[in-house]
Parts: structure tokens; C-alpha cells; sequence
């Protein structure tokens, strides 16, 4: 059956690339999406690249921009850099504060949008695009405003605030496209088995939804480690990683960013090498 | 087939809880609550303070009161037209520079990268293990004088056709405009990948085979076919590189030079170091309108509401 119906397939598919089938410009032709996104790649991961090579490098100047020697030195001395570390160290507990509070606020609100029918969804939705389509310095600046207004003290909660702010849509966003993609059947067949709906949430459900939860933190806290432009507007006198790195940019760039960043990198992709292989062994179980 | 799945959904949660129906109508409220106050509160809230701080006069030092003021609305545009003009103009090169270096790459991900998919896609989002500053101020390596890529540029003469753009000035790459499009094309390229990857990655095969036995070239089948199918995808990402890459400065300032200020960077500065606030929330709302403006004209001329 299936012989039969690709066999006149062939014949055509000779025909429409039939012509010039030799010489290098013809390999171009046939591989040029494999040649320009290889191309977009080198392009996309080259600045990695040189971060962690020039984790390794002994600069002659304050910046540590052009490759002078090889050394060691800041990988032995990680905090070297006087007030990294503890930049560093901000930076991770509001992270992980404002993960925390974005994926609970988000994963709540999916849940409503995806098993519930109920009216004004036009107008949830509008309030859950809009952080995402209004430019960063925008945000910063006008929550900035409302501070001062307030007279709220300006420092590590206000950061926390702002960050909860600004991730909790993309929250929303992972987690719904997960609660919608689910195999409704899996919940009934838990409710034909007498299981209450308190069980099948806790029992099915939520370990379904698990993967999507876990990515929107991931995504929430890459976010809020990550930005500098909101968090700019609304830190007052506290510091946090990518302030610092900033400062560092008009002052003088220490080796021991690279190796911060060279780090990061290898977590994270540990992390996601780990994923892989607990989903793939999760999947191999379900078969 | 989620139509479907909902029907299915809503009729297993009847068959468990069939007795208070009240509550359940409720429900939703009840689990929208905390995160919809918390955007209203420090989302919307925020905005209403900016547009009231835009429209007040006065000093830093002697408070600030509301009078009206919409003259400085006029005044802001007509002295910094220029900063807008110039953000938007890089935001938009920067997001067509997006769209022809990501188009390849997704297609590259969703059509011919067989069991390396997953991997691929990881390396999309790679980039973004590593902090953005970090990798913005490794452009400052690359694009070096003396270093690869300025050689490169000189032996193809792209430096001529550059400068003759003005995007960049002698025989440098660093601390020109040219710099700081590339930093924003580079910085936002996954959020134009990702988008196109996930309307490419639905494109059935079978249409372009289809497209073939009709004797259609296989350019004419990517305009025809492709092209369309994923015309969301090209929407979707190309508002998720221009609406960061407009009010952003991080580029500008470390990338670039005193005539390639951003207009973010104006807003910055109006607010942490000459503390004007009026004149700072005048700024900021006017981006806010401006690129607003510009993306629904946008999404209603490009057909596609559905984004979210």
C-alpha cells in the first residue's frame, strides 16, 4: 500500500531538483538552509565561546577585553573581585523570592484560564500580554514613580516586587500551553476509579502539569537573574549581579565575570542534560 | 483536538462534583485573584503614577504637583525626536535582521535536524545560561580593531558599504551604530527563532511535496506555501524582538557612542542621575504610546489577533 503510493512521489521530487546536480554552487544550493543556520549559530553561540575562553585570560589592563596570557588565576579566586560575590549573592536570593511567588501566582492563573469558563477572559488576557509588549525601560521607570509616590523604601523587595511583576505572564504563559496540551482521558479514568477530585489533581494531574511548572520557573528565574534594566530603576543604593557587572563595564571588567558566567553556563546545561535524560527515562517507563 | 479536549475535561469534573455548583463558578475567580492584583497593583497601577507624573511641574527638591501640563508633551517630542526616531529605526533593522538570519535556522531546527532537534533547540536558548551583560560586553572581543571579523569586513569591503550607510565610521566596527544593531539583532535573536521554530516545526510536509508535483519551483513553493503557514510565527517573533529591542539601552551603551543614544538611555539618565521626573515620565509614556501604536497597527494590518 504504502510502496505504491510513494513510488510516483519519486519521480517528481528527480524532477524538480533535477537540474545541475554537481559542483560545489549545486551543494550549496541543495544544503543553503543547513549552511545559513549553521552560519546563524556560530553567530548566536560565539559570544559564549569567547566568555569562557577569556575566563582564562591575565589582562594587561583594568579590561579584559584583548588576550594577553594564559592563567589560572581567577578560577582559584572566584570572589577576588571585591563586591561581586556578594552582588552575586543578591542576585540569587531574589531569584529564587521571586521564582518562587511568580510560578505559584502564575500556575494558578493557567489553571483558571485553561479549566474554567468564566466572564472578563478577554480582559485577563489583555493584562497578561501587556507586560510582555511594553519595552522594560517603560515598566522600570513607572513603577519607580509609583514608589516614590508611595514613599516605599527602595531596595531588595522592591526588586522582588518588580521581578514578580514582570515574569508571572510568562509563567502563565508555559504553564497554559502544558494544562492545555494534557490527555483529559488520564482525569476521568482517575474519577472512574472513585478517585475524589482532590486525589486526581494531586495524584494525576499535577505530575502531568510537573514539566510545564518546572519550565516556567526556569524561564521566571533566568529573567529576573538576568535583568538589569528594571532592576536598575527600583534597587536604591543595593547592588545585585548584573548592576555590578554594568559598573564593572565603566570601571574595569574583572576576570572573575567570565568565570561566573562560564559557570552559569555549565549549570544550566547540566540542568537541562539532566531534564533530557529523566524525561526520556520517564517516557521509556510509560511505554 | 483541544476543542475537543475541554469538552472532555469539563465533562469528567461534572461527574466528580456535581453538588455546588456555586463554589465552582467561583473558582476561577478565586485562583486569578492573587496574580491579577499583583500586575493591576504593579503593572497598571504604576502607569496611571506615570502618566500623573508626566503631566506635573515643579523640582526634585520642592515636590512636584499636578498641573496639566500637556505643553511638555510637545516640547519632549520636539527636542528628542531624533532619540526616538533613532530607537525605533534600530529596533526595526535589528528585527529584519532577526527575521533573515532566524528564518534559515528555525526551518534548519524543524525540517532537517532529524534526532538532534532537541539538542538544537537547547543551543537556541544557550545563549541565555550566560548573562546578558557578560555576553553584550564579549561583542566588545569580537568586533575589536586588528581583531577577525574587522579583517574579515575590510577584505570584502562590507566597512565601505557600511560607512557609506552611515552605520559605521573609518575603518572601526566597535562604538558604531553598526555595533549596536548587531548587539540587539544578537540579543534577541532566540525570542524570533523560538516563535518560528513552533509554527514551522506544524508545517506538514506533505504540502511542499504537493507544491512540487504541481511543478511549482521550490522557491515559488516557500512563497506560496511556507511563507504563509508561518506567517503567526513571523509575526509573533518579530514583536518579540522589536518591542525589547526599541526601549533597550544596554546595546547602545556599551556597543556604541554618543550618536547612537537610545532613547532608554535619555529616560535613564532623566530619572537616576538630572532626577527630572516629569520630564522622565513624559519620556517614558511617549515610548510606551509610540510603541503601542506601532504594534497594533502592526497586528491588525498582518491579520494575525490570536498571540497569546
Amino acid at each position: 500500500m504504502s510502496v505504491s503510493t510513494r513510488s510516483p512521489a519519486a519521480p517528481t521530487r528527480m524532477r524538480t531538483t533535477g537540474r545541475s546536480q554537481r559542483g560545489p554552487l549545486a551543494w550549496l544550493r541543495r544544503n543553503i538552509i543547513v549552511v545559513l543556520g549553521t552560519l546563524a549559530f556560530i553567530y548566536l553561540l560565539l559570544p559564549n565561546l569567547i566568555v569562557v575562553i577569556f575566563s582564562f585570560n591575565n589582562p594587561t589592563g583594568r579590561f579584559n577585553y584583548s588576550w594577553s596570557a594564559f592563567s589560572l588565576d581567577a578560577w582559584l579566586h572566584p570572589c577576588g573581585a571585591p563586591g561581586m560575590c556578594s552582588a552575586l549573592g543578591l542576585s540569587l536570593k531574589i531569584g529564587v523570592t521571586a521564582t518562587i511567588l511568580a510560578t505559584i501566582l502564575g500556575t494558578l492563573a493557567a489553571f483558571a484560564l485553561t479549566r474554567h469558563r468564566f466572564r472578563g477572559r478577554a480582559l485577563i488576557n489583555l493584562l497578561i500580554f501587556m507586560p510582555m509588549a511594553t519595552p522594560e525601560v517603560v515598566m522600570g521607570s513607572s513603577l519607580l514613580t509609583l514608589f516614590i509616590g508611595l514613599r516605599f523604601p527602595l531596595g531588595a523587595w522592591t526588586i522582588i516586587i518588580a521581578h514578580v511583576m514582570f515574569c508571572v505572564s510568562f509563567v502563565i504563559v508555559t504553564v497554559k500551553a502544558r494544562v492545555a496540551g494534557l490527555d483529559p482521558n488520564l482525569e476521568e479514568a482517575a474519577a472512574d476509579l472513585y478517585s475524589n477530585e482532590r486525589q486526581t489533581f494531586l495524584r494525576v494531574t499535577l505530575p502531568l502539569v510537573a514539566p510545564g511548572i518546572a519550565a516556567g520557573a526556569l524561564l521566571a528565574f533566568s529573567l529576573s537573574f538576568d535583568d538589569y534594566i528594571i532592576t536598575n530603576f527600583n534597587a536604591g543604593s543595593d547592588v545585585t549581579f548584573p548592576m555590578y557587572i554594568w559598573g564593572a563595564a565603566q570601571r574595569g571588567t574583572p576576570v572573575q565575570i567570565n568565570v561566573i558566567g562560564t559557570i552559569m553556563f555549565l549549570v544550566a546545561l547540566i540542568a537541562v542534560a539532566v531534564g533530557q535524560v529523566i524525561g526520556a527515562r520517564r517516557r521509556r517507563s510509560a511505554a | 483536538m483541544s476543542a475537543i479536549g475541554s469538552l472532555g475535561g469539563a465533562g469528567g469534573r461534572t461527574k466528580t462534583a456535581p453538588d455546588r455548583p456555586e463554589k465552582r463558578r467561583l473558582t476561577p475567580y478565586w485562583l486569578l485573584v492573587p496574580g491579577m492584583a499583583w500586575l493591576l497593583i504593579f503593572f497598571v497601577v504604576p502607569m496611571v503614577f506615570l502618566g500623573s507624573q508626566s503631566l506635573q511641574t515643579g523640582s526634585f527638591e520642592d515636590g512636584t504637583k499636578l498641573t496639566w501640563n500637556f505643553s511638555i508633551y510637545w516640547e519632549t517630542l520636539r527636542g528628542y525626536w531624533p532619540h526616538y526616531a533613532r530607537s525605533i529605526g534600530f529596533a526595526a533593522l535589528a528585527t529584519i535582521a532577526a527575521l533573515l538570519i532566524g528564518y534559515p535556522l528555525a526551518y534548519m531546527i524543524a525540517h532537517k535536524s532529524g534526532r538532534w532537534k532537541n539538542i538544537l533547540l537547547v543551543l537556541v536558548i544557550a545563549p541565555f545560561f550566560t548573562s546578558f551583560l557578560i555576553r553584550t560586553l564579549a561583542w566588545k572581543t569580537i568586533l575589536s580593531s586588528g581583531g577577525p571579523v574587522v579583517w574579515f569586513f575590510q577584505q570584502t569591503h562590507l566597512t565601505d558599504l557600511l560607512q557609506w550607510l552611515h552605520l559605521t565610521d573609518k575603518d572601526t566596527l566597535l562604538a558604531t551604530p553598526f555595533a549596536v544593531i548587531a548587539g540587539l539583532t544578537y540579543n534577541f535573536l532566540p525570542f524570533m527563532v523560538l516563535p518560528l521554530y513552533a509554527s514551522l516545526d506544524r508545517l506538514d510536509h506533505r504540502l511542499l511535496e504537493a507544491a512540487g508535483d504541481l511543478y511549482s519551483r521550490p522557491f515559488t513553493a516557500f512563497r506560496r506555501v511556507t511563507l504563509p503557514l508561518s506567517m503567526p510565527g513571523v509575526v509573533a517573533g518579530t514583536l518579540l524582538t522589536f518591542i525589547p529591542a526599541a526601549g533597550d539601552y544596554i546595546n547602545s551603551v556599551l556597543l556604541g557612542n554618543t550618536r547612537s543614544t537610545m532613547i532608554g538611555q535619555v529616560i535613564d539618565g532623566q530619572f537616576l542621575r538630572v532626577l527630572d521626573y516629569p520630564q522622565a515620565a513624559t519620556m517614558s509614556f511617549i515610548l510606551l504610546i509610540i510603541i503601542l501604536a506601532i504594534v497594533m497597527t502592526y497586528v491588525r494590518r498582518s491579520g494575525t489577533e490570536e498571540l497569546v
